[in-house]
Protein backbone atom coordinates (compact mmCIF):
# COMPACT_ATOMS: atom_id res chain seq x y z
CA UNK A 1 0.00 0.00 0.00
CA UNK A 2 2.75 2.44 0.95
CA UNK A 3 4.52 1.54 -2.29
CA UNK A 4 1.40 2.30 -4.29
CA UNK A 5 0.93 5.71 -2.66
CA UNK A 6 4.62 6.48 -3.11
CA UNK A 7 4.51 5.52 -6.80
CA UNK A 8 1.43 7.68 -7.28
CA UNK A 9 3.08 10.69 -5.61
CA UNK A 10 6.30 10.23 -7.57
CA UNK A 11 4.47 9.99 -10.89
CA UNK A 12 2.45 13.07 -10.00
CA UNK A 13 5.62 14.96 -9.12
CA UNK A 14 7.30 14.09 -12.41
CA UNK A 15 4.12 15.06 -14.28
CA UNK A 16 4.30 18.52 -12.68
CA UNK A 17 7.97 18.81 -13.67
CA UNK A 18 7.06 18.00 -17.26
CA UNK A 19 4.26 20.57 -17.14
CA UNK A 20 6.73 23.18 -15.86
CA UNK A 21 9.14 22.48 -18.69
CA UNK A 22 6.29 22.62 -21.20
CA UNK A 23 5.31 26.01 -19.78
CA UNK A 24 8.90 27.25 -20.04
CA UNK A 25 8.98 26.24 -23.70
CA UNK A 26 5.51 27.32 -24.77
CA UNK A 27 4.51 30.39 -22.75
CA UNK A 28 4.78 33.73 -24.54
CA UNK A 29 6.78 36.02 -22.22
CA UNK A 30 9.19 36.03 -19.31
CA UNK A 31 6.51 36.65 -16.67
CA UNK A 32 4.32 33.71 -17.64
CA UNK A 33 7.41 31.51 -17.98
CA UNK A 34 8.40 32.46 -14.45
CA UNK A 35 4.91 31.53 -13.33
CA UNK A 36 5.10 28.09 -14.96
CA UNK A 37 8.58 27.34 -13.72
CA UNK A 38 8.57 28.51 -10.12
CA UNK A 39 5.14 27.15 -9.25
CA UNK A 40 4.77 23.89 -11.15
CA UNK A 41 8.32 22.72 -10.48
CA UNK A 42 8.11 23.38 -6.76
CA UNK A 43 4.85 21.50 -6.44
CA UNK A 44 6.42 18.68 -8.44
CA UNK A 45 9.40 18.62 -6.11
CA UNK A 46 7.06 18.63 -3.10
CA UNK A 47 5.15 15.60 -4.40
CA UNK A 48 8.42 13.84 -5.22
CA UNK A 49 9.75 14.53 -1.72
CA UNK A 50 6.50 13.23 -0.22
CA UNK A 51 6.74 10.07 -2.32
CA UNK A 52 10.36 9.46 -1.32
CA UNK A 53 9.64 10.25 2.34
CA UNK A 54 6.91 7.59 2.54
CA UNK A 55 9.39 4.94 1.48
CA UNK A 56 12.28 6.23 3.57
CA UNK A 57 13.35 4.23 6.60
CA UNK A 58 15.03 6.90 8.69
CA UNK A 59 13.53 10.08 10.09
CA UNK A 60 16.84 11.81 9.50
CA UNK A 61 16.52 11.32 5.74
CA UNK A 62 12.91 12.53 5.83
CA UNK A 63 13.96 15.68 7.67
CA UNK A 64 16.66 16.37 5.13
CA UNK A 65 14.26 15.85 2.22
CA UNK A 66 11.76 18.29 3.71
CA UNK A 67 14.54 20.78 4.44
CA UNK A 68 15.71 20.64 0.83
CA UNK A 69 12.17 21.20 -0.39
CA UNK A 70 11.65 24.19 1.90
CA UNK A 71 14.96 25.69 0.78
CA UNK A 72 14.02 25.31 -2.90
CA UNK A 73 10.59 26.83 -2.20
CA UNK A 74 12.01 29.92 -0.50
CA UNK A 75 14.83 30.31 -3.01
CA UNK A 76 12.69 30.06 -6.11
CA UNK A 77 10.00 32.41 -4.85
CA UNK A 78 12.71 34.98 -4.12
CA UNK A 79 14.24 34.38 -7.56
CA UNK A 80 10.82 34.72 -9.21
CA UNK A 81 10.16 38.10 -7.61
CA UNK A 82 13.67 39.40 -8.31
CA UNK A 83 13.59 38.42 -12.00
CA UNK A 84 10.05 39.71 -12.52
CA UNK A 85 10.90 43.04 -10.90
CA UNK A 86 14.11 43.40 -12.90
CA UNK A 87 12.25 42.60 -16.13
CA UNK A 88 9.51 45.11 -15.27
CA UNK A 89 12.05 47.85 -14.53
CA UNK A 90 13.74 47.25 -17.84
CA UNK A 91 10.42 47.88 -19.52
CA UNK A 92 9.68 44.40 -20.84
CA UNK A 93 5.91 44.53 -21.48
CA UNK A 94 3.75 41.71 -20.11
CA UNK A 95 2.03 39.66 -22.78
CA UNK A 96 -1.71 40.38 -22.94
CA UNK B 1 11.40 0.22 -6.85
CA UNK B 2 14.95 0.95 -8.10
CA UNK B 3 14.20 0.66 -11.85
CA UNK B 4 11.16 2.86 -11.30
CA UNK B 5 13.30 5.55 -9.64
CA UNK B 6 15.84 5.37 -12.43
CA UNK B 7 13.13 5.64 -15.10
CA UNK B 8 11.70 8.73 -13.40
CA UNK B 9 15.18 10.27 -13.14
CA UNK B 10 15.71 9.62 -16.86
CA UNK B 11 12.38 11.27 -17.65
CA UNK B 12 13.41 14.34 -15.64
CA UNK B 13 16.74 14.45 -17.46
CA UNK B 14 14.91 14.41 -20.79
CA UNK B 15 12.74 17.29 -19.65
CA UNK B 16 15.94 19.16 -18.70
CA UNK B 17 17.27 18.58 -22.21
CA UNK B 18 14.06 20.00 -23.63
CA UNK B 19 14.59 23.08 -21.44
CA UNK B 20 17.84 23.76 -23.32
CA UNK B 21 15.72 24.96 -26.24
CA UNK B 22 14.77 28.04 -24.21
CA UNK B 23 18.46 28.93 -23.83
CA UNK B 24 18.86 28.88 -27.61
CA UNK B 25 15.75 30.95 -28.28
CA UNK B 26 15.99 33.53 -25.51
CA UNK B 27 14.92 36.22 -26.33
CA UNK B 28 15.94 38.09 -23.17
CA UNK B 29 18.78 37.10 -20.81
CA UNK B 30 16.13 36.48 -18.16
CA UNK B 31 14.55 33.76 -20.30
CA UNK B 32 17.92 32.07 -20.59
CA UNK B 33 18.45 32.28 -16.85
CA UNK B 34 15.04 30.71 -16.29
CA UNK B 35 16.47 27.59 -17.88
CA UNK B 36 19.17 27.72 -15.19
CA UNK B 37 16.43 27.89 -12.58
CA UNK B 38 14.81 24.84 -14.19
CA UNK B 39 18.16 23.05 -14.05
CA UNK B 40 18.46 23.82 -10.35
CA UNK B 41 15.06 22.45 -9.38
CA UNK B 42 15.15 19.45 -11.70
CA UNK B 43 18.70 18.54 -10.72
CA UNK B 44 17.60 18.48 -7.08
CA UNK B 45 14.77 16.11 -8.00
CA UNK B 46 17.07 13.86 -10.06
CA UNK B 47 19.64 13.71 -7.26
CA UNK B 48 17.01 12.83 -4.66
CA UNK B 49 15.75 10.01 -6.89
CA UNK B 50 19.30 8.76 -7.49
CA UNK B 51 20.07 8.92 -3.77
CA UNK B 52 17.13 6.59 -3.17
CA UNK B 53 17.86 4.33 -6.15
CA UNK B 54 21.55 3.80 -5.44
CA UNK B 55 21.30 4.02 -1.64
CA UNK B 56 23.84 6.82 -1.53
CA UNK B 57 22.80 9.23 1.20
CA UNK B 58 25.55 11.64 0.14
CA UNK B 59 23.61 12.48 -3.04
CA UNK B 60 21.05 14.24 -0.82
CA UNK B 61 23.78 16.60 0.37
CA UNK B 62 24.68 17.28 -3.25
CA UNK B 63 21.00 18.12 -3.86
CA UNK B 64 21.13 20.55 -0.96
CA UNK B 65 24.17 22.25 -2.50
CA UNK B 66 22.41 22.46 -5.87
CA UNK B 67 19.40 24.12 -4.23
CA UNK B 68 21.65 26.70 -2.59
CA UNK B 69 23.66 27.33 -5.76
CA UNK B 70 20.53 27.88 -7.85
CA UNK B 71 19.39 30.57 -5.40
CA UNK B 72 22.78 32.30 -5.39
CA UNK B 73 22.96 32.12 -9.20
CA UNK B 74 19.62 33.84 -9.72
CA UNK B 75 20.35 36.59 -7.19
CA UNK B 76 23.78 37.19 -8.72
CA UNK B 77 22.24 37.34 -12.20
CA UNK B 78 19.63 39.93 -11.22
CA UNK B 79 21.93 42.07 -9.07
CA UNK B 80 25.15 41.88 -11.10
CA UNK B 81 24.65 40.25 -14.48
CA UNK B 82 21.49 41.89 -15.76
CA UNK B 83 22.54 45.44 -14.93
CA UNK B 84 21.13 48.61 -16.43
CA UNK B 85 21.89 49.49 -20.05
CA UNK B 86 25.09 51.49 -20.64
CA UNK B 87 24.63 55.11 -19.63
CA UNK B 88 21.90 54.40 -17.10
CA UNK B 89 22.51 54.45 -13.37
CA UNK B 90 22.58 50.95 -11.85
CA UNK B 91 19.34 49.67 -10.44
CA UNK B 92 19.48 49.84 -6.67
CA UNK B 93 15.99 48.79 -5.54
Amino acid sequence: MADLIAAFLLLGGVAFFLAGTLGLLRFPDVYSRLHALTKADNLGLGLLVAGLAIRSESWFAVGKLVLIWLLVLVASSFACHLVARAAWRRGIPPWT
Amino acid sequence: MTPFYLALALLLLLSLTAGLWRILRGPTPADRMLAAQLFGTTAVAVLLLLAEATDQAAARDVALVFALLAAVTMVAFVRRGWTARPGEPPDDG
